[in-house]
């Protein structure tokens, strides 16, 4: 049955030809005018110059390029019909792949503050690419596996953040006790979206978490005496190596002291850097884990149905609430994170632009990939940062940036999905 | 109109009564009374917009009758009213478990994480609110082992087990209908409502359904309700008929019964065939029976 299809599409030399020719005839028509005849100031009068090889060289690059790019894409799209067939025989192999390049960038990622370790910038860069992989994370579980798409997920950054800010800078909680508690402030606020938003999905869904994100984004503006209005929150609390501070030393013991190192301001960046890298793989290894389960299973299989999904007798409400908050509680802790990392915050860090750039990473990485994720965060943070050269060019790069790759890979750069338990895995030795 | 005729004698698993379902001045379901036989195979017909398929969302639950009722004398549970039940819980609960007209399968997960999701309610108690799952306790691990056993068990019994980790979406459509009625047995059902379970498969296919759904009855004591436009399914399985037409029923019993049904033929033929001889167009139903067949 598929090979009738391809032999159907696949075009003869003849129409190759024809078609190239016919963009080659667009090319002289066009080219005449714009590259045939030109016209040239010859001591104060104009005159006409004809180009007639240089049109001919125009037309004939054309044709060719023509050829070229049908016969790249006539390629590109057989070859995505055929993995599309082989699919499932190639998918084991695939995800086998995708493992060992995930160990892969868990080493780099162990290994990357030790050899920079003098070069503050580079460290910067991968604590922020950090704080989008969890971030991403936690929306990938909203959007990516319950198929729920949210515009909004900024607002549980921001309440994380803020949450973390006033218990530390109002209470004096420590950044340990505060992070579980923020996390779970923003947990509840995710069941508060969750809870008006059951019945709503695609559109109607999207347009009001954004709505939620800008109402978060507007109390935190306008109600001045929690949250300091625009002016934000400042000096709030670094996080502690355990107890000791990163300090010059002094009277009481230091991080540099106790472990009988110079004092450099380079440790502090470092230990956030570790710090994220542990909250973050924390977080890949319970999203992974929780997509075993049948509540990973349950998200999945409401975003490809929820209509099926109740016909099985399965609490559509409960299913949708559980993944809102888990998905608030990962964007919280990275909130406390950044609240930590920072020490100053203000609602200008929770736009709507935050929102769309943790959206994009889910979308661009490949909705549910967690290695997707990666990747997605990876692009989105250096390409700015790479642009830095254009000067306000950069974001012009960056959207052609993600419009190519969206065309490239529609589904995303990974759209590769592992199943959650195999048969030939389970039953081949199975009893 | 003989009632229950046809159950000869069995006790009925569902019994409707007087339901009445209105969307607006439209009487979509009109005081519809009609019995499900336990261990039988019923068939629910009727011309095209005839509120079969609006039957079938009453019963599961997916819409709210406007009147009546629906009870279901579950074995465990005693009789159960149905009306007032949400949709997940007349599966869950009174295991009352539906395919659908327009397949609704999981397109992107495989055949066996579909066997897998329809067993969410057990796995998910044994997972104990995610937590035993999370750190893999020997409870939930022999919870999913037995999900798999009993996936692994109906895939071989309706011979999909070499599709088990193919994506569900990536497969034939008359594959992808066997899958869905794997999925619905998945979920332990009492009774089994497949909405129109033969639409566009090849005869061959559907009489393997034919098959299919005589065994089920047999060997695993199943009550089954059709919704079919396939004759040749509805006529050489079914124990009991229904016919519905503008909502309301016309006429029920056995096949026999309904062939030779003036009012059934009038509804599928059309107004005009009354004044030729009954016979004849008894005569036209059948032949249309047996066109189907072939």
């Amino acid at each position: 049955m598929p090979p009738l299809v391809s032999v159907g599409d696949a075009p003869t030399l003849v129409e190759r030809g024809r078609d190239a020719a016919g963009i080659a005839l667009i090319a002289l028509l066009l080219g005449i005018p714009m590259i045939g005849l030109s016209t040239v100031d010859q001591s104060g009068a104009l005159r006409v110059l004809t180009r007639w090889p240089l049109l001919g060289v125009f037309v004939a690059v054309a044709f060719c390029g023509r050829l070229l790019l049908r016969y790249a894409l006539d390629r590109l799209k057989s070859r995505l019909r055929t993995r599309g067939r082989q699919a499932a025989a190639a998918s084991a192999r695939h995800g086998r792949v995708l493992t060992a390049v995930g160990w892969l960038a868990f080493a780099l990622a162990l290994v990357l503050p030790l050899v920079f370790a003098d070069n503050r910038y580079v460290v910067d860069i991968a604590t922020t690419v950090l704080i989008y992989v969890m971030l991403g994370w936690g929306l990938n579980v909203v959007v990516g596996l319950a198929g729920l798409l949210d515009l909004g997920h900024a607002a549980f950054y921001a309440v994380g953040a803020y949450a973390y800010a006033l218990l530390a800078t109002q209470f004096g909680w420590s950044f340990w006790a505060a992070l579980p508690v923020a996390g779970l402030i923003a947990a509840v606020f995710g069941l508060a979206l969750g809870w008006p938003c059951l019945r709503l999905r695609g559109d109607y869904l999207a347009i009001v978490t954004l709505g939620f994100g800008e109402i978060i984004r507007v109390v935190l503006v306008n109600w001045t005496e929690l949250s300091g209005g625009p002016n934000g929150i400042s000096s709030i609390p670094r996080p502690s190596f355990f107890g000791l501070p990163f300090a010059p030393s002094g009277n009481a013991p230091t991080f540099a002291s106790s472990f009988g190192l110079e004092f450099s301001p380079m440790h502090r960046l470092i230990f956030l850097y570790y710090v994220i890298l542990a909250l973050s793989l924390l977080t890949n290894a319970l999203v992974a884990r929780l997509r075993r389960l049948p509540v990973g299973r349950a998200w999945e299989a409401m975003r490809e149905d929820e209509i099926a999904c109740r016909a099985l007798g399965m609490n559509v409400t409960n299913v949708k609430l559980s993944a809102f908050a888990l998905g608030a509680m990962l964007g919280g802790v990275a909130g406390v994170f950044f609240a930590a990392r920072q020490g100053f915050i203000s609602p200008e860090s929770f736009t709507f632009n935050e929102s769309a750039i943790i959206l994009a990473i889910v979308v661009l990485g490949g909705m549910g990939s967690q290695l997707g994720v990666v990747l997605a965060s990876l692009v989105l943070v250096l390409i700015p940062e790479l642009g830095r050269d254009f000067s306000e060019y950069r974001m012009l790069l960056f959207g052609a940036a993600m419009i190519l790759i969206m065309i490239w890979r529609p589904g995303g750069i990974l759209a590769h999905r592992e199943p959650t338990l195999r048969h030939a895995a389970a039953g081949g030795g199975h009893a | 109109m003989p009632e229950a005729s046809a159950a000869g004698g069995v006790m009925p698993l569902l019994s409707v009564e007087n339901l009445t379902m209105r969307f607006g001045g439209l009487a979509a379901i009109d005081d519809l009374s009609f019995d499900v036989p336990a261990g039988r195979i019923s068939a629910v017909i009727g011309p095209n917009g005839a509120g079969k398929t609006t039957f079938f969302n009453c019963l599961t639950g997916f819409y709210k009758s406007t009147a009546g009722s629906v009870r279901l004398n579950h074995p465990e549970l005693g009789v159960l009213r149905l009306e007032s039940l949400p949709s997940h819980q007349v599966a869950r609960l009174a295991r009352i478990v539906r395919t659908f007209q327009n397949i609704r399968l999981f397109p992107k997960m495989t055949v066996l994480e579909n066997l897998i999701v329809a067993q969410h309610n057990v796995l998910q108690q044994a997972s104990r609110f995610s937590l035993a799952g999370l750190f893999g306790l020997p409870s939930y691990r022999r919870a999913e082992a037995r999900a798999v056993d009993k996936a692994v068990d109906w895939l071989r019994r309706l011979d999909l087990i070499d599709k088990a980790d193919v994506p569900a979406g990536a497969l034939p459509y008359g594959t992808q209908r066997r899958v869905e009625i794997a999925r619905a047995l998945c979920a332990d059902p009492l009774l089994l409502c497949l909405d129109e379970p033969a639409a566009g498969l090849n005869p061959r296919e559907s009489g393997e359904l034919n098959e299919l759904l005589l065994r089920l009855v047999k060997e695993e004591r199943l009550t089954l309700l059709l919704i079919e436009h396939d004759m040749s399914v509805v006529m050489n399985v079914s124990d009991h008929i229904c016919v519905l037409n503008y909502g309301r029923k016309i006429a029920e019993g056995t096949p026999d019964e309904i062939r030779n049904d003036p009012h059934v033929i009038k509804a599928y033929l059309g107004e005009e065939e009354e004044e030729e001889e009954e016979e004849d167009a008894a005569g036209a139903v059948q032949a249309k029976a047996i066109g189907a067949r072939t």
